[in-house]
């Protein structure tokens, strides 16, 4: 079971794990929820640089369509090809086996949310 | 990512809301956890759980829908098969006792006001089921138009909820529902045919059942008393759960009615569209006698060029949606798509899209800009989605 408080969060509900320089990203459980059922994802290349507050994916619902945000800059170094061939996992386990993408960055920016701050920001 | 949008399309004209309006069934939808949306300026269940899990429940077993949005205006008189062959689109004057039409009212242009299902409740008595977003126009249009009829039109949509049971089960569902009994003398639930209606009861109130829906599902829509709504959802939920009956919200309503090629009001049709572009040149009475509204302008037909609706599919998972272009094999834009998603039953894209003339033939090669991506499409007969027919459809 993943620790929430553990996690960063970002205004467009995306949260944020950091292992050492890597951080892994994938959609909040309020954000999938939102969405519906995830039945299309794109993620970025593999060894692709992104940019923070750039859109590097998509997330589609049977009746929407999420862009998926960089966080951070950086590299990526992992992308969720278990959530490619099946996009259910995003709804089923936002926080674990439905993780998007891992980056591999310098520096996190400032203004990432704690769990108290999203959970307010989401009014849950 | 972004905010995700609200996944049920808005209503056709902007509604000014302070607060939304509630269905009766509002606390149910609340005690199962529902997510709601703004429809049409009402706060309405969009899924309960999953909407793919939902869609999937209503062509394997059955869903019940809550459509207590609906308009529903009762048109009564010695002169309301008159008045309706005079005012609407199709020949309501011809409808048996307990038969039901789908038909249109058109404006001066011929261009859809809405499009409607009639039921003849009476030897001079109409119910007149109409979209949300439209219950106010159709209601003036006809209290406007009623003049020089005997004929009285009163919208009694605030009195009446509307509860729909979709799905192969359905039959069953409401034949083992506790309370509810056909009267002596109509139509069983298993003698009513597709597009007719029977009447039965509730306790001791009235409840008037059409065999119609929006789902391409086999299926029934409950007319009852504001008062009865929650106990009647709650016996055929007991009745249903053996049967696999789920709640189902409006997200996969538009899913399933888009399966089976039918037109929602606001995306397929408008006031600027005519019937005919819509494919529903049979639905205009152009051989009955006297003038209907709009009746010169059909006649006249569309301008020349005036694009068509068509079904497209599509391959792979990323569907086209509504406002995206489409494109013929040179890349002009030929089109636009009113309504889209990835089938849940077929697995694949499907849109409905306004179309040139010249790109409507089914097999014509197209693509969809999903978003600057190029995804190659081909024009389909519609509907997508029918299901096996039984006997009594």
């Amino acid at each position: 079971m993943t620790d929430l408080t553990a996690l960063h969060y970002t205004a467009e509900h995306e949260w944020i794990a950091v292992d050492g320089d890597v951080a892994t990203v994938g959609i909040t459980d309020f954000a999938a929820d939102k969405l519906g059922d995830v039945v299309f994802v794109e993620l970025p290349e593999v060894g692709g640089e992104v940019t923070g507050g750039t859109v590097v994916g998509e997330i589609e619902s049977t009746k929407s369509v999420g862009e998926l945000y960089a966080p951070v800059d950086g590299e990526v170094v992992e992308a969720n090809q278990a959530v490619v061939d099946d996009p259910s996992l995003v709804n089923s386990d936002p926080f674990g086996d439905g993780w998007l993408v891992k980056v591999r960055f310098t520096a996190l920016p400032d203004g990432l949310l704690d769990r108290d701050d999203y959970t307010a920001l989401v009014g849950e | 990512m972004s905010d995700p949008s609200t996944p049920v399309p808005p209503p056709a004209a902007p509604v000014a809301v302070v607060e939304p309006r509630l269905s009766p069934l509002n606390d149910v939808h609340v005690g199962l956890g529902a997510t709601f949306t703004d429809f049409a300026g009402w706060a309405m269940p969009v899924k309960y759980s999953s909407d793919l899990a939902e869609h999937h429940a209503v062509r394997s077993t059955a869903g019940i829908f809550d459509i207590s949005h609906m308009g529903e205006i009762s048109v009564r008189g010695a002169e309301a098969s008159a008045f309706l062959d005079a005012t609407l689109a199709g020949r309501l004057s011809v409808l048996q006792l307990m038969q039901a039409k789908y038909t249109l009212l058109l404006n001066d242009g011929g261009g859809i006001v809405d499009d409607l299902i009639v039921y003849r409740t009476g030897d001079d008595e109409f119910l007149v089921v109409a979209n949300a977003s439209n219950r106010d126009a159709v209601a003036r249009e006809l209290v406007g138009a009623a003049s020089g009829f005997d004929v009285s039109v009163d919208d009694v949509s605030d009195g009446m909820a509307l509860i729909a049971v979709q799905g192969p089960a359905a039959q069953a569902i409401l034949e083992r529902t506790d309370g509810l009994a056909i009267v002596a003398g109509q139509a069983s639930l298993a003698e009513v045919r597709y597009y007719r209606a029977t009447a039965a009861t509730f306790g001791d109130d009235d409840v008037f059942i059409g065999r119609t829906g929006y789902t391409g599902e086999d299926g029934f829509e409950l007319y009852v008393a504001v008062h009865d709504a929650v106990a009647l959802w709650s016996a055929i939920t007991v009745a249903g759960a053996p049967l696999g009956l789920v709640p189902a919200g409006l997200a996969c309503r538009d899913t399933l009615r888009l399966e089976a090629g039918m037109p929602l009001y606001g995306h397929e049709l408008d006031a600027d569209t005519l019937p005919v572009q819509a494919g529903l040149g049979r639905v205009v009475a152009l051989a009955k006698e006297g003038d209907f509204r709009g009746r010169a302008a059909i006649e006249a037909g569309p301008a020349d060029g005036a694009r068509v609706l068509v079904g497209l599919v599509a391959e792979g998972r990323r569907a086209g949606r509504a406002g995206y272009a489409v494109l013929d094999a040179d890349g002009t834009a030929v089109g636009e798509i009113t309504s889209g998603a990835l089938s849940p039953t077929l697995g694949h894209p499907i849109a409905l899209a306004y179309v040139a003339p010249e790109s409507s033939a089914v097999g014509t090669p197209l693509s969809l800009d999903v978003r600057g991506t190029r995804i190659p499409a081909t024009v389909t007969p519609l509907p997508f989605y029918s299901r096996k027919k039984e006997a009594t459809a």
